[in-house]
């Protein structure tokens, strides 16, 4: 019975139009044994790994010369820092300066392991809920000690909308708690998912390309999809950025 | 054929694995959460420790590199504008002293030509005054050598008629005559 299921499976595979496109997240031990413990060595590890030395090479190492005119790397990470810096001053405010290093650091994570995770055999850390759910509750959770500790009770005005006609404040409260218990939703569910899509839709088409008939039009869709996905790639890490700081702008300015 | 058996299970729970999101496989998120907490701290001690102030050192040295030469170009404006104003100044004083030595020089030229004009007055109403009196001289030298003539004549006239008249008396008639 177990040898007809073996066989059965094997014959389909021979067929040439199998698709696993989920196969391409499996978290696996990269050496041997099928169990993964909390500090196994796996494909996750290693692709963190290789994002942290990116980032290396492209902020310590890249501006290494301490050029007055930059190098080309130099101002790539120049660029970078601006980039968030600047997005921290505009969305958040000119106080909100001290979170640079943790917004930063959220900002090259995000936006390395979605770029390395284009390139194909590779593992794209932030497609996973494991990772994105932790990176925004670490949001959350910092947004929610800071506004209580910032501005004591006061946070909670933040709840009730003074603008609004006192008969309906009480529901917009309601209204404005769920959301905001919502956000660490959305917020990690957002970039996993569009992680997650990209990936497996470029699969799919990866598969119809063993079709010797589909196969020009698979890979002209592929090369297209990739386009997008680099494309995505930037947009998800900037929109996760850019939310951090708007929450960030709750904590520290509760008044709507 | 137990191997088999081993190996098709293993088979089996993978493709059963397969079938699922990888990412709902919460046996494997102890694991992500683990190396992904241990990966942040290390890219956010790298950043705020190296890489950030290294970046925010680097923009504030340009800045401020830049900042120094824009005030050093507008100090060497400045200081352009005042050597352009000292120099028309310079010029518009020499002009005026220009002017003034001009003006100097002709009032001594005037000076010395009245002087000398002056001079050349007088020498010339000296020279006139003894010409004048040269002429007089002259004149008066003629009117007597004229009267010596006509006395002399007027004897000789006499002499010739035959009369004698005493020489003054002669003479007195004859200057008489010359007078009237």
């Amino acid at each position: 019975m177990a040898t007809e299921a073996h066989g059965a499976d094997a014959a389909h595979e021979g067929s040439g139009l199998v698709f696993h496109p989920m196969d391409q997240f499996i978290v696996k031990p990269l050496f041997g044994g099928t169990d993964v413990h909390w500090y196994t060595i796996t494909n996750v590890t290693l692709w963190m790994a290789i994002a942290v030395l990116a980032i290396v090479a492209l902020m310590v190492l890249g501006t290494s010369g301490r050029n007055r005119v930059p190098s080309r790397v130099q101002s790539i990470a120049e660029m970078a820092y601006g980039f968030v810096y600047k997005m921290i001053e505009d969305v958040t405010g000119k106080d909100a300066i001290r979170f640079f290093p943790y917004v930063f650091t959220l900002f090259m994570f995000v936006v390395f392991s979605n770029t390395l995770g284009l390139i194909p055999m590779s593992f794209t850390t932030t497609s996973h809920f494991a990772v994105t759910i932790v990176l925004a509750l670490a949001v959350f959770l910092t947004v929610t000690v800071l506004g209580f500790a910032l501005n004591g009770a006061k946070f909670l005005g933040l709840f009730w909308v003074t603008s609004a006609p006192l008969a309906i404040r009480p529901l917009l409260a309601v209204i404005e708690l769920i959301s905001y218990f919502v956000r660490p939703v959305s917020h990690s569910i957002r970039l996993a998912g569009n992680m997650m899509a990209g990936h497996a839709v470029m699969k799919v088409f990866a598969g119809f390309a063993a079709i010797a008939a589909v196969s020009p039009l698979s890979v002209i869709a592929i090369v297209g999809m990739y386009g997008l996905e680099f494309l995505v790639a930037f947009i998800q890490a900037y929109v996760f950025t850019i939310l951090t700081c708007v929450y960030l702008k709750d904590a520290l300015h509760p008044s709507h | 054929m137990a191997t088999e058996t081993q190996e098709l299970s293993q088979h089996a729970a993978e493709v059963q694995q397969a079938a699922g999101m990888p990412q709902l496989d919460f046996s494997t998120w102890g694991n992500q959460i683990f190396w992904l907490i241990v990966t942040l701290v290390v890219i956010y001690l790298i950043l705020s420790r190296v890489a950030l102030p290294r970046v925010g050192a680097v923009l504030a040295d340009r800045a401020g590199t830049i900042a120094n030469d824009i005030a050093a170009a507008e100090e060497l404006k400045q200081k352009a504008q005042e050597a352009e104003a000292a120099y028309d100044k310079a010029l518009a004083d020499a002009r005026v002293e220009a002017a003034r030595i001009v003006a100097e020089t002709k009032a001594e030229i005037q000076k010395e030509i009245d002087a000398a004009t002056a001079k050349a007055d007088t020498e010339i109403a000296a020279k006139v005054a003894e010409g004048e009196k040269a002429i007089a001289e002259i004149r008066a030298g003629a009117v007597e050598a004229a009267e010596t003539v006509a006395k002399d004549t007027t004897a000789a006239v006499i002499a010739a008629m035959g009369f004698t008249a005493p020489e003054a008396e002669i003479d007195s008639a004859v200057s008489t005559r010359l007078k009237g």
